[in-house]
């Protein structure tokens, strides 16, 4: 079985964000970018799988701008085995949405015919938790989103996902794609054999063009803004005095 | 000129430093604290390590190492620089001195040492030969076929987690126009070798939990085969593979200082007095323009000097300059974050007070400033005859 992997390239999550004075957005240009973080955790998975003989190859692929590459040798110094990134914009600030994303994989899966999609819940920019479930309803195939574990076995896959309120098991139809929460694993370090391999490992580059999508952006941002700034806390003398407090502003 | 990284380079910077971040600050307070790390938990970053192929990178291919050259090896010991040294310690670089053995001495130290398996520790210093390295009063002596070894070694980093360790000694004098001059050899002894005994040193303000010992030869009996590289040699291997330790020690002072400068950049930004961030001061904001433009100068010397060996270009200087300016730079620049936090700087709640103190030890060990400035001067004059 093949595992398709989309993995995005997103500002660090240690990158304290900041928003560009237009309000446009937020500031990209010379920031730190990594792979998103539920990304990473699919592409563990993927290679897991692979480690336990259920999964026989695992493509890594990327969509948006040139410099994903580096997000494609980081999925491939983990493991994987090659990678195809489609060059969707020239400009760091534009994201690629989510339907024109899952467009695109759908081309990818129609050519590579993977056996099952792993992908993040969500990206952390702009946390839309949209591509997977869209590509599902492209494909025709069963989803399961939410994973914080996964058992594929045959033609079939039991996915644990994480709902409110608790865990909730369901089977799904191979192929699949499936979803994955922050839980399902610890993503490893690249091991230094890895990485020097990674470079030798094929990525191959596409264009939106060559599926035959357009990424025009369908959606307008009216605008962003820092969240508010937390209010200064206070320090109470002592517990009476605490609910006291709590009282008087209607918490108790 | 390129002065960007590869993307190996980059991705070898990026997996290092997790790991740092993961793997060693955790237990950083505990080590402080305790002045010890448990032996378990050297053993489970020292797995860690070698799972991740990264144990004795700096080693070739062909001894089962990583084979990394200068730069990119640089550049890991930067990123390990960020961490506690008592802990890096199991992030394993054996010396690459003992790439010098040879025949059953391969199998017993090098290869052995490569896979993590015996730690090695070096002993050079004792306590009249410090800079003076041939004033050493550790002399073995011809006795049958054997050599007899006694004296003392002191400040010798790593010993209380080494297997087995590499001494130079003295083993004869010669006379020269100059006067008489010592001859040395190098040694490798096993802990446990009847005769020879390590045991605690000193305590030191600098690098707590990175133990130095005191390494005791009395009447200690060893035979040829110990002998690591030629006897009377010592200064030949020396000069071999110890050539190029100190851009270590450059190296690690660039990457502690960068963390230590994020803590006083974030600081600086949050820290209101007289209605303002203090960053808006402009005291404290040049003194932050100070710290980065030095760490950035730092960096470049000494990633440089690793490129020149890499390229086979003669480097003494070039290594005697990146490391004498990191480790003086380290100074500064722990000494200046230290003064932007102010008096809570001074407090063990905050890792700045053993940064500091940790920066210490670096002007004075792997080759004082004096005897860099002493190198770097030499390299200069000597060809004008002066």
């Amino acid at each position: 079985m093949k595992v398709l992997v989309p993995v995005k390239r997103v500002i660090d999550y240690n990158v304290k964000v900041r928003v560009k004075a237009d309000g446009s957005g937020v500031d990209l240009a010379n920031v730190k970018m990594s792979m998103n973080p539920f990304d990473e955790i699919a592409v563990e998975q993927a290679i897991r799988l692979k480690e336990a003989g259920k999964a026989d190859e695992v493509v890594a692929v990327s969509i948006g701008v040139k410099q994903a590459q580096e997000t494609l040798r980081t999925a491939l110094a983990m493991g994987a085995d090659r990678a195809i990134l489609v060059v969707a914009s020239e400009d760091v600030h534009q994201d690629i949405e989510p339907l024109a994303v899952a467009k695109i994989l759908k081309g990818v899966v129609d050519e590579e015919q993977p056996g099952l999609v792993l992908c993040g819940k969500q990206a952390i920019d702009n946390d839309m938790n949209a591509t997977g479930q869209m590509l599902s309803a492209l494909l025709g195939w069963s989803q399961g989103t939410f994973a914080s574990e996964l058992d594929v076995d045959g033609d079939s896959a039991k996915v644990t996902r994480e709902v409110d309120g608790g865990l909730q098991t369901i089977s799904v139809k191979m192929p699949a794609i499936v979803t994955v929460d922050l839980r399902l694993n610890e993503p490893r370090y690249a091991s230094l054999p890895n990485i020097m391999k990674a470079k030798k490992k094929p990525l191959d580059e596409k264009t939106p063009a060559d599926y035959g999508v357009d990424v025009t952006p369908r959606l307008t941002i009216v605008s962003t803004s820092e969240p508010e700034a937390r209010k200064a806390g206070e320090i109470v003398g002592s517990v009476d005095e605490l609910v006291a407090k709590l009282k008087e502003a209607g918490a108790v | 000129m390129e002065f960007g990284l590869s993307e190996e380079q980059e991705m070898i910077v990026s997996t290092v430093r997790s790991f740092v971040e993961k793997e060693i600050y955790p237990h950083e307070e505990m080590v402080e604290r305790t002045g010890s790390v448990p032996h378990e938990l050297g053993q489970e970053i020292k797995k860690k390590v070698i799972d991740l192929g990264f144990y004795a990178c700096n080693f070739p291919e062909e001894v089962g190492g990583a084979g990394l050259g200068h730069l990119d090896f640089t550049l890991v010991e930067r990123e390990l620089g960020r961490g506690s040294m008592a802990l890096t310690h199991f992030f394993g670089r054996p010396q690459n001195i003992l790439m010098a053995c040879e025949g059953g001495q391969r199998e017993k130290y090098l290869l052995p040492a490569v896979r993590g398996e015996r730690m090695d520790a070096l002993a050079m210093t004792e306590p009249d030969a410090g800079s003076d390295v041939r004033g050493m009063k550790c002399t073995a002596v011809r006795d049958g076929g054997d050599w007899v070894v006694n004296g003392s070694k002191h400040f010798i980093s790593g010993a209380e987690h080494a297997d087995f360790f590499i001494v130079f000694v003295a083993t004869g004098v010669d006379d020269t126009p100059k006067g008489p001059k010592k001859r040395i050899t190098c040694f490798l002894v096993d802990r446990g070798h009847p005769g020879f005994e390590v045991r605690e040193g000193y305590q030191s303000v600098s690098h707590r939990g990175y133990k130095n010992c005191i390494l005791d030869f009395d009447n200690c009996r060893l035979p040829d085969a110990q002998v690591l590289g030629e006897v009377d040699g010592g200064f030949e291997v020396m000069n071999t593979w110890l050539y190029a330790t100190r851009i270590t020690v450059a190296a690690f002072c660039v990457g502690r200082a960068r963390r230590c400068f994020d803590y006083a950049l974030h600081y600086a930004a949050e820290r209101k007095q007289f209605g303002q961030q203090i960053a808006k001061f402009q005291g404290i904001g040049f003194q932050i323009a100070d710290m980065i433009t030095e760490i950035d100068a730092a960096d470049w010397l000494t990633l440089s000097a690793a490129w020149r060996l890499d390229a086979g270009k003669p480097a003494n200087r070039e290594i005697a300059s990146a490391k004498l300016y990191a480790s003086e730079m380290l100074a500064r620049v722990t000494d200046a974050s230290l003064q932007v936090y102010g008096g809570m700087g001074l407090m063990a709640d905050f890792p700045l007070e053993r940064f500091w103190r940790d920066a210490r030890v670096e002007r004075i060990w792997d080759g004082t400033s004096e005897i860099q400035r002493h190198i770097i001067s030499r390299d200069l004059f000597r060809p004008l005859g002066a």
